[in-house]
């Protein structure tokens, strides 16, 4: 209960902190005041494009990490997580695509309905390859294929664009980016997000069994096909849609619930919600942090994320090197 | 040593000057540049065009598409352009380095021009094509009417509504770049120029949002898809009076900016009542 509260008030200070980070210099009150009852351009700005950014972090944030938690405790691998697997870039791939080819443009939710399918079979064909227990080395090296396929396609997909801009948004859409998103990004996201929350919470229960063993699970009468479906359809779901509208942000998954397992006593369903909450938070800062060290350039997100996340990973590898060989 | 060069430069000269002078009378062209392509349409008789560059016929960079159309177009590689034989090669000083190189080591005249960012430019750039191509005097009846009809438009403006010039990347263009050049004929001043961007930089949304433009001209939109032209759509930007997008007459400095002027003008409150 603790630890939720704490990062739940973590949570809240981080976002109205993302509401006072901008170009803009105002001071605290005015631009609060101005969120709810500003109708110039003040009130423009703190609705249409800090709002709408602070929200989105927290979207991305809590859907990343509890993904992470949740193919962790499935896979029982504490290296997955829907970058490195290339879930992430999957789903850049089926965002770029529908994008460039109109789908996105002419079908209703067709961008995220693209980045959904496309994350999708790569969870499968992940699940396929790395086997129920998930040998992490089966788990990173199909996860290296899959990463780089999804990103050849993604840069050649952009190359042959008409757009001459496109080609330089493969840095977007491989390291992804909050900034200048509006409120279209967070209604495109909103529904699939709360979606594969709500179907990744259902397996809490089947991922506590799970650590027990998949016969004790069956045992307790957990399904685990529903529970392998569920888990796929809700991570395919939220980090497609997150990736859809920000592009694919990595380490996320990795470093938060390495960091909170510890402290709910590694029970999984416990980490899924702290580790939503952790996302969320690590996000939110990463996002204020881009602002504040490079405010013109639009630092992406999956640099900063990288910078902390790889050496961590790194120590990850280090540790169950054993478990490699 | 240098004498005896100098005589007999002066010799060849006068053995050659007549077949040489016949050729220069009437040089063949290729440009390279899709600024220079105008110059050359508008100055060249038809039969001196050998070829123009690829994008002569955008109709989203090129403000004589359709014209340009008619004629041979080449890829701007260096075997292509010197097989076709041209006099002269018309090209930008930013044309690529290699191609240029090459075509001048085999010996082709390649005349390089700088993009026009002022009306003073746009003027030397037309004299000096009309003079290489051997029609000064049509250069100068282009030049004549040219500031004639500038005059005609710069007159009578009393009022300067504040514009900003908004492209994709949240990208805005000052008043030494063509397109601040074109809002300030147009009777427009410029929010880059309030903010210290003179040459080209970024101008974060929200503080396009805070400065309050009277209008917004955001660039053209390519086909396909990006996220760097997104920006243009932002729902923010919907309270601010968006007026027209900048079209391939603003891409070149060239005798066409009067069409962008033109065009920017029909929202000119001084210049509304006159239409």
């Amino acid at each position: 209960m603790n630890l939720k509260l704490t990062l739940l008030i973590f949570l809240i200070a981080l976002f109205i902190l993302s509401l006072t980070t901008g170009h803009t210099t105002t001071s605290f009150s005015q631009g609060i005041t101005a969120l709810y009852y500003g109708d110039g351009p003040l009130g423009t700005v703190m609705r249409q494009i800090r709002l709408p950014r602070a929200i989105l972090a927290i979207l991305v944030g809590a859907s990343l990490g509890v993904c992470g938690a949740a193919l962790q405790g499935y896979l029982r691998n504490p290296l997955a997580e829907p970058g490195l697997i290339g879930v992430s870039g999957s789903a850049a791939l089926g965002a770029v695509i529908s994008l460039q080819t109109g789908f996105a443009t002419y079908v209703w939710m067709g961008l995220p309905i693209a980045a959904f399918s496309f994350a999708t079979l790569a969870v499968l064909l992940l699940l396929l390859l790395a086997g129920p227990r998930g040998s992490s080395l089966t788990l990173i090296l199909a996860g290296i294929a899959v990463s780089a396929l999804a990103g050849a396609f993604t840069s050649l997909a952009l190359n042959l664009s008409p757009n001459p801009y496109a080609t330089s948004e493969i840095v977007f859409w491989l390291m992804g980016s909050l900034a200048d998103r509006s409120f279209e990004h967070v209604w495109l996201a909103l529904p699939f997000c709360l979606i594969g929350w709500l179907m990744i919470g259902s397996i809490g229960k089947a991922l506590d069994a799970l650590t027990l063993g998949e016969d004790v699970a069956s045992s307790l009468s957990i399904s685990l096909t529903k529970t392998k479906l569920l888990l796929v359809f809700g991570v395919a779901s939220s980090v497609g849609a997150a990736t859809a509208v920000c592009g694919a942000i990595g380490f996320v998954g990795l470093v938060v619930p390495h960091l909170l397992r510890p402290l709910v006593k590694g029970k999984p369903s416990t980490l899924l919600l702290v580790s939503g909450l952790g996302g969320a938070v690590m996000v939110l800062a990463a996002d204020i942090a881009v602002r504040v060290i490079l405010p013109d350039r639009d630092l992406k997100l999956g640099v900063l994320m990288a910078i902390i996340g790889a050496p961590l990973f790194l120590h990850l590898i280090y540790k169950t090197r054993s478990a490699l060989q | 040593m240098h004498l005896f060069r100098l005589i007999a430069f002066y010799s060849v000269l006068y053995f050659f000057g007549t077949i040489t002078l016949a050729t220069e009378n009437n040089p063949k062209v290729v440009s390279l540049n899709v600024c220079t392509d105008q110059f050359v349409m508008l100055l060249a008789d038809d039969s001196q065009i050998i070829s123009l560059s690829e994008i002569s016929t955008d109709i989203l960079s090129s403000a004589m598409a359709e014209e340009a159309s008619k004629y041979h177009q080449n890829n701007s590689g260096a075997e292509e352009v010197y097989l076709l034989q041209p006099d002269i090669v018309f090209a930008g000083i930013y044309t690529a380095k290699a191609t240029v190189n090459m075509l001048e080591s085999l010996g082709i005249r390649v005349e390089k021009f700088e993009p026009a960012n002022t009306i003073e430019q746009i003027i030397l750039n037309m004299q000096r094509t009309g003079k290489l191509l051997g029609h000064t005097d049509r250069a100068n009846t282009l030049v004549a009417n040219f500031e004639a009809r500038l005059t005609d438009l710069t007159t009578g403006i009393n009022t300067r509504p504040r514009a900003a010039l908004y492209y994709a990347n949240g990208y805005t263009t000052g008043e030494n770049t063509l397109a601040g050049q074109i809002l300030d004929l147009a009777g427009f001043s410029n929010i880059a120029s309030e903010i210290g961007i003179h040459w080209g930089g970024t101008l974060p949304l929200e503080l396009l949002i805070m400065s309050k433009p009277d209008v917004i001209i955001t660039g053209t939109t390519y086909p396909g898809s990006s996220r760097s032209e997104e920006i243009l759509k932002h729902p923010a930007l919907k309270p601010l009076r968006h007026v027209s997008s900048t079209d391939a007459n603003w891409v070149c400095g060239t005798p066409y900016i009067v069409k962008a002027i033109e065009d920017l003008q029909t929202i000119h409150p001084d210049k509304m009542s006159t239409k």
